[in-house]
This record gives C-alpha cells, sequence and structure tokens, in this order.
C-alpha cells in the first residue's frame, strides 16, 4: 500500500482510539456518515449494489493514472460511515496493491469483532466488493497490455 | 400476584451485560431466553442419558428414551391433542412447516390445485408451500392484509373456492403482532372440506392453545421460542392426515421393514422423525412447557396485557414513529416501526450499543414489506420476563438513538 494509505489508516486508528465506549465510536461512524457526500441517485444503480447487507450500499470506482477511485452511498448512516472508511484508506492504491490489501486497520479499530459477525451490516460483502473490483481493474490492464 | 422478579431470577441470561450495560432482550419473537430449570435439565440429560433412543437395550438408552416420549406426552397434554402419536418432533417450526407441505401435498395435492396463505406469513410460511407448489403444478393464493395489521377477510369465499387443497395461516403475525382470525379462517375452510394448518411460532407462547378447540389440522412451532433448548419443534396433525401422509424422510427408526424391494414404514409418530433427533433439546420440552404455563395464570395475563398497552402507548405518541399494524386489540408486545428519517438498521445498531437487542430487517416476510412500501422494520418483541422499567429505558434509548441518527 501507498505510504498515504497507511497514513490514512493511521490516522483512523488513532481517531477510534480516542473512544472507550462503543456508542461513542458508533457515534464518530455516524459522523463519517453524514459527511460522506451522496451519489447522485442516478449512479444508484443495481449493478452498483452491493449484495449481502441489510441496507442498500452502492459502490462505484474509476481508474485514473493507473490508481483506483472509489465513491460508495448507503441508505442507512453507519453502513455508510463504515464504507467511508474503506474507500478513504482504498482510494489512490494500484489494483496490484489493493488486490492483495489485508484491512488490518478494521481489526485494529475494533469493527472486525463487532460488526463482520453479524451478517446485517455486511462489511464482509464490502470489502469482498472492493476487492473483486481491484481484480477486475487488474484483469482489464493485462487485456489492455495484450 | 405476578412477581416479574421472580420469574427473572429463573433466567441467568437477562441479569446479563452487554458492552457493561445491563441486557435489555427485546427480541423474543427470534428466540426465547431459557429458565434454570430447562438449563439444567439439558446439562443432566447430557451426562445421565446422552444415548440414541429407542434402539438400544441399555438402561441409558431406555432413561434418554423415556425422557423423549415424556417430553412429547407434555407436548401432547400441552396443546390438548388426542393423541402423542400426532405430536411429531422437528428441529423447528419451519421444518414442521416444511414436512407438512413436503408430505400433504404429496398425497393430496395435483397439478391445478391451489394453496391458499395468507399475506402476513413468515416466509417459512411461504417457501414450503411455494416448493411444493412448483413440485406439484399447484399455485398459491394469498388472503390479503389491510393497512391497520388485520387480515381482510372480505374475499374469503372466493379464495376458498375452486380446487383449494388447504389453507396455511399464521396464529399471530411475527411482523405485526396482531392475532389472526385463525377460528373464522378454519370455520370457512373446513366447511368446504379443506384442511388448515395454523403456524404457532409466536402463538404458542402468547396463547394458551387448544388444538381441539381451535380446530386447525395441523400446528407447528417451535420450542426455542417457548423456552426450551435450540434446535426444537413439533407438528401436530390430525392423525388421519398424518397416516395417509407419506415420509418425508427416509432412514432411521422411520422404517418397519426394508428389503431392497420394499419399505414399510414404522406407526406414526416414528414415521416422520428419520435419524437420529435432537432427543436432548426435545426432552427440554417437559420443563420449557411447564414453565410456559405458569405464564398464562390469570395474574400473569393480566401482566403481560398491561406490558402491551404500555408500549403501544409510549410507541403510538412517539413522533415521528409509524407502527406497522395499528389495530390495538388481538396484540401481543410485539411491535415492528420505522422512525421518519432513520434506517432501521442504524437504529438497531445504536440500541445494540445501549444493550438493547431488538431485530431489524425484512423480519422473514419480505412479502409484507412490500406490501407497506419498506425495505425493513425495527421489531421490539416482549415476553412476561420483561419489565415496563425497561420500556421505559428503550424509550429513552430510542430517544437518544435517534437524536445521534438524525
Amino acid at each position: 500500500m501507498s505510504e498515504n494509505s497507511k497514513k490514512t489508516e493511521n490516522e483512523i486508528v488513532e481517531e477510534f482510539g480516542y473512544f472507550d465506549e462503543w456508542l461513542d465510536k458508533y457515534e464518530y461512524l455516524i459522523e463519517l456518515g453524514k459527511s460522506l457526500p451522496s451519489m447522485p441517485e442516478s449512479s444508484k444503480t443495481d449493478d452498483r449494489l452491493i449484495k449481502g447487507c441489510q441496507s442498500r450500499v452502492w459502490l462505484d470506482c474509476h481508474v485514473e493514472d493507473g490508481k483506483l477511485y472509489f465513491s460508495a452511498d448507503s441508505d442507512a448512516i453507519i453502513t455508510k460511515g463504515i464504507i467511508s472508511l474503506l474507500i478513504k484508506v482504498c482510494s489512490g492504491e494500484t489494483p496490484e496493491d489493493l488486490s492483495m490489501y489485508d484491512f488490518g486497520f478494521i481489526e485494529k479499530i475494533g469493527l472486525k469483532d463487532n460488526l463482520s459477525p453479524t451478517r446485517a451490516n455486511g462489511l464482509v460483502s464490502m470489502i469482498a466488493r472492493i476487492k473483486e473490483m481491484a481484480l477486475e481493474a487488474v484483469a482489464s490492464k493485462t487485456e489492455n497490455g495484450k | 400476584m405476578f412477581d416479574v422478579n421472580a420469574i427473572r431470577a429463573e433466567f441467568p441470561a437477562l441479569s446479563g451485560k452487554v458492552y457493561g450495560k445491563p441486557i435489555v432482550y427485546f427480541d423474543n419473537a427470534a428466540t426465547s431466553q431459557r429458565p434454570r430449570c430447562v438449563l439444567e435439565a439439558a446439562d443432566r440429560f447430557s451426562v445421565v442419558s446422552n444415548a440414541n433412543i429407542h434402539r438400544a437395550v441399555h438402561r441409558m438408552a431406555d432413561d434418554a428414551t423415556q425422557a423423549y416420549e415424556a417430553a412429547r406426552e407434555a407436548v401432547r397434554a400441552f396443546i390438548g391433542a388426542d393423541s402423542a402419536e400426532e405430536i411429531i418432533f422437528t428441529s423447528g417450526a419451519t421444518a414442521a412447516m416444511n414436512l407438512a407441505a413436503f408430505s400433504f401435498c404429496e398425497r393430496f395435492v395435483s397439478e391445478g390445485d391451489v394453496i391458499v396463505v395468507s399475506a402476513v406469513e413468515h416466509h417459512s410460511d411461504i417457501v414450503p408451500w411455494q416448493l411444493a407448489a412448483l413440485r406439484k403444478g399447484a399455485s398459491l393464493r394469498v388472503i390479503p392484509v389491510n393497512e391497520d395489521g388485520t387480515l381482510d377477510l372480505s374475499g374469503l369465499d372466493r379464495i376458498l373456492d375452486g380446487p383449494v387443497r388447504i389453507v396455511a395461516v399464521a396464529q399471530i403475525s411475527n411482523v405485526l403482532g396482531i392475532r389472526n382470525p385463525v377460528e373464522k379462517i378454519i370455520e370457512a375452510a373446513h366447511a368446504r372440506s379443506i384442511p388448515v394448518l395454523v403456524d404457532g411460532a409466536q402463538g404458542i407462547v402468547h396463547e394458551r392453545t387448544d388444538v381441539k378447540r381451535l380446530g386447525c389440522d395441523f400446528y407447528a412451532f417451535s420450542g426455542h421460542k417457548i423456552f426450551a433448548a435450540t434446535g426444537t419443534g413439533v407438528l401436530y396433525g390430525r392423525r388421519e392426515l398424518l397416516e395417509e401422509m407419506p415420509p418425508y424422510m427416509g432412514g432411521g427408526e422411520m422404517v418397519g421393514h426394508v428389503t431392497f424391494d420394499k419399505t414399510t414404514y414404522a406407526p406414526l409418530p416414528l414415521k416422520f422423525e428419520a435419524g437420529t433427533p435432537n432427543f436432548i433439546g426435545q426432552a427440554t420440552f417437559t420443563q420449557a412447557l411447564g414453565f410456559a404455563g405458569k405464564l398464562f395464570a390469570d395474574d400473569a395475563v393480566e401482566y403481560t396485557d398491561g406490558l402491551t398497552a404500555y408500549m403501544y402507548d409510549r410507541l403510538a405518541c412517539y413522533p415521528g414513529l409509524k407502527l406497522f399494524g395499528e389495530c390495538r386489540t388481538g396484540r401481543i408486545p410485539l411491535f415492528s416501526f420505522n422512525i421518519g428519517g432513520v434506517h432501521h438498521e442504524d437504529l438497531a445498531l445504536v440500541l445494540d450499543k445501549m444493550g438493547i437487542a431488538v431485530r431489524s430487517g425484512q423480519l422473514c416476510a419480505e412479502p409484507l414489506m412490500d406490501r407497506f412500501g419498506v425495505t425493513g422494520m425495527v421489531r421490539a418483541s416482549l415476553l412476561p420476563y420483561n419489565t415496563k422499567e425497561e420500556i421505559d429505558y428503550f424509550m429513552e434509548s430510542l430517544d437518544r438513538a435517534v437524536r445521534m441518527l438524525k
């Protein structure tokens, strides 16, 4: 991963370290969710919808200078907060780096234990979709290079 | 006088904590907590009678068989069935309805026939019938639901007209918490000689149910929603129907004689209990139903009705809250709602961090979500071990959660 993403990761871990109470962590996630700009309605299409979440989550990405940039939205604010963390770290990465990324910061901020076991919020599905998009980008690069 | 603290003291789970906060368990429609007598019985059976039932001649196996069959008798008495042979143990209400749908339709449903369900059914009382209908070339008809959550029986005659072979309806909706007019439906169906299955998953723990008085032909419920161990359930069926129906699964104790040419089946109820059942879990029905019986005493019912009315009133006057199924009568303490501008999942996640367990999402009833035009709801479901203080804390927490989320 790039220095930039590592820095973002560390910042997130540090931010979450300020909160002892789970409720406060959630309050922060809610804030993040509220501050993530909404996707235009026309972009919230079924092909951008991530399957396996209780709430609806849309994820989109584009490639610029060989790097991936993500945008996302959700009808649930906490889910939107969670995916905003993911795309903040992942945007600006190369598809190759991203396809091998371990999302270790999720565990460090305690979201893994408290979110992923329930199918409700679909954290696992979000990560899987990001990886899938990275692999698709790798594949299309190889294709173009032929 | 009903002493809720004495009841609560029987449930170790209710004094537990989550995120350092006392748990408020409002997800009883999904599963109930278990009283000490059930926990201890399960532990005891696991030690002294963990041997496969019905087969061996040794003492441990005999003890296990006796505990299992005693539980069957406890279930029979609890629901007022004529005979223990009409009580089939299953892994839960879902398994019970799958068994009923498969075996009944194998025998009684053919191409062009019709199966009737209601608009408020749980997926477990829809999908098994759909699978059977697909196999048999039959179709499904639906009794609609009114805006207030009551079933619309105005077109029932038309719905029951023609080659209708069975009606399947919930005693109490798992989303709306409203009792359905099952007696009326049974009467109308029986007038046309159509049998009726009642899904008692929610009804069994909230209403003294007598299958003879109700007049249903099948009654399905889960043990784990009425204090028994998980992985337990019952299908009651009228003997004449069960006798006619083919087995659902083969093997184990469901056989009479087996040759490579032909197999005969064991008599009821074992004909429908292939393989090693969850004999330790099922055996806890004895303790669970003994306990549940206490909650049908007049003072306990009065207490529960008080909880229902109290929570209904608190929710009804909450600004921006939409309660689904506003009918005030015939309710159990189960409430599904949404709050304008707040996602059901967000509410459930924040309430969880405040120590409150509720369900959110489609509540296993997607057609009903579509009917009300929502992607999901928040559901709070209580039992007589819950308290007004918990409701107060719930309302305060709801308020706080909404302020955080809006």
